[in-house]
């Protein structure tokens, strides 16, 4: 296995009961170490069901997943596994345990066993890249949701993971909650080289991923980067997804025999485009 | 409405007595409770008396806040009374009116359990008011730990009342609002009789408990993933370790077990 494999998923299938229909069918993909991809698909398509399936919360049907190298259906290794690919939820009122911010980050390293006398430095650590070490005192039910799953974040990096799946953790969340997390998350994948699976029904999110999987009856239909599958909004449509609204507007001028480029994720892309395609319409 | 639900009743203050290790007040509390019905003779109330009030103003306790501890429960301490005073039977004749005879016996009964009863509610909310409830839960599961070899689930024990802590203020919060919901359909929570308000409560009480069995779903997977698998090979964030206050401590109850048995060694 090379090194650069980080997640490896082959010929996944995945069935909640035997006679059903297949949640996951047949999927294979790799994801390298630092990467940043997002998963798209509509609801229903299978995309918690694999979120699951990479920390070993479920074992596949048939097929491998493979983290770090090791396989999720080794029963020796689950609990490494665990602590490698940690895992954030949609809602944030139901992942915490205790009733301390500071002792809920605690509750992952006390579970793996860490010496006691380790565990305040790596609280505090985890507690400083998210932004929460001043709330460290409170209880969670007094934080805003955004904060709450910073907290979530926080307890699984005190855990040293090496990837974090995180299964649409800012649906529950208002915009300004949403930003706080995404931005935590993409500052942990470029600072400490994290690998993020980035589950989301939000469109902007997935924009800025470095790659985006969209998923739709258990199979990975579209995989690449997200200006290459966001220019293609008829097929995203016909699999019931949106565009970024700054696509949508590219792809509405394009209706309107406009020739702009389909591949604008955001505004700066747009403000770009547009300024390419009438010099003079932004001189100030 | 809902909001009235304390948890505990911990009172915030630094004295040496919150500063006790938890098992050490599990402990002394339990000592001191043996203690209480050791005594034999009224008088002899008073050295626990002293005791109690010593802890009290030792732990930076209100003095008025302890006698309020006791309001939920004047209503037994007054019905015990009366019972064990006319319902005693004796030998002495105190008093007689009409068909209703008072004995000496049952004066004296009436009186101990009134004073037991005080003493005994005043002495363990000592232990309340001085331990945050998470601290007296990591006391207890430690202290019941050793009964895991007889198959006591002591950690399981402590899990569930951590989680129940965690939880009480998010599912008051739920209910709080599932009524409001319920309460602008013209739902009726609050006239009516008995039956009438208890078939109030179906509608609030159903949604509340499918939302509490979708979060303990969500949370039990959650701790899974944060490789939570009992408490086999687990360490903990908070050491607890005995220290001088501690023997101190249990040199002062033992004092008040020497004080309550002289008489009967005197005898
Ligand atoms: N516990 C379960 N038991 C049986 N079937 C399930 C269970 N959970 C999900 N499924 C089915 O598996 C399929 C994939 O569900 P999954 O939850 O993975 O979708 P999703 O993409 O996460 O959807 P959403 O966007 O709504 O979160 C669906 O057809 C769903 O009905
Ligand atoms: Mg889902």
């Amino acid at each position: 296995m090379s090194e650069t494999a980080h997640l490896q998923v082959r010929d996944l299938t995945y069935r909640y009961d035997p006679e059903a229909e297949a949640a996951i069918d047949g999927v294979s993909f790799s994801i390298s170490r630092g990467e940043f991809v997002a998963v798209l698909g509509h609801n229903g398509s299978g995309k918690s069901t694999l979120a699951k399936l990479l920390n070993g919360l479920f074992l596949p049907s048939s097929g491998s997943v493979t983290v770090s190298g090791m396989a999720t259906s080794d029963a020796g290794r689950t609990w490494d596994i665990r602590r490698t690919a940690g895992m954030v939820f949609q809602n944030p009122d139901n992942q915490l345990v205790a009733t301390r911010v500071y002792d809920d980050v605690a509750f992952g390293l006390e579970n793996i066993g860490v010496p006691s006398g380790e565990m305040p430095g790596r609280i505090d650590e985890a507690l400083r890249l998210t932004g929460m070490l001043e709330h460290a005192d409170r209880a969670p039910h007094l934080l805003s949701g955004g904060q709450k799953q910073r907290v979530a974040i926080a307890g699984i990096l005190a855990m040293k993971p090496e990837a974090l799946i995180l299964d649409e953790a800012t649906a529950m969340l208002d915009p300004q909650g949403r930003a706080e997390v995404l931005d935590t998350v993409l500052r942990l994948n470029r600072v400490q080289n994290i690998t993020v699976v980035w589950i989301t029904h939000f469109m902007e999110e997935a924009a800025r991923a470095q790659r985006v999987l969209v998923m739709d009856h258990g199979r990975v239909v579209m995989d690449g980067g997200p200006k290459e599958i966001f220019s293609r909004v008829d097929l995203l449509r016909e699999l019931r997804l949106d565009v970024p609204p700054m696509t949508r507007l590219a792809k509405l001028l394009r209706e309107r025999g406009v020739d702009a480029r389909l591949d604008v994720l955001n505004v700066e892309d747009m403000v770009e485009e547009v300024t390419r395609l009438c010099p003079s319409c932004l001189k100030n | 409405m809902l909001r009235d639900i304390t948890l505990g009743q911990y009172y915030p203050v630094d004295s040496p007595v919150h500063r006790l290790d938890p098992r050490a007040k599990i402990l002394l509390a339990f000592l001191y409770i043996i203690g209480v019905f050791l005594v034999k003779d009224l008088f002899m109330y008073l050295p626990v008396l002293l005791y109690l009030a010593m802890a009290t103003w030792l732990a930076r306790l209100p003095f008025p806040m302890m006698a309020k501890s006791l309001k939920p429960m004047r209503i037994l301490i007054v019905f015990t009374f009366i019972l064990n005073l006319f319902f005693g039977t004796g030998s002495r004749e105190l008093l007689r009116l009409g068909s209703i005879v008072i004995w000496e016996e049952g004066l004296l009964n009436a009186l101990h359990f009134t004073f037991r009863l005080i003493l005994l509610v005043t002495g363990s909310s000592i232990l309340t008011l001085t331990t945050p409830p998470v601290t007296l839960t990591d006391g207890l599961e430690r202290l019941a730990s050793p009964l895991r070899v007889i198959r006591f689930p002591a950690h399981e024990m402590a899990m569930m009342m951590t989680i129940a802590l965690r939880f009480i203020p998010t599912l008051t919060e739920e209910a709080d609002k599932i009524m409001k919901a319920q309460t602008a359909r013209g739902a009726d929570f609050e006239t009516g009789n008995l039956m009438a308000r208890a078939r109030a409560m179906i509608p609030l009480l159903v949604p509340l408990f499918i939302s509490a069995f979708r979060r303990a779903g969500d949370l039990a997977m959650a701790m899974e993933a944060r490789c939570y698998r009992g408490g086999e090979g687990r360490t903990r964030l908070h050491v607890l370790k005995f220290s001088r206050r501690d023997l101190i401590a249990f040199l002062s109850m033992a004092g008040l077990f020497i004080i309550l048995l002289l008489p009967g060694i005197l005898k």
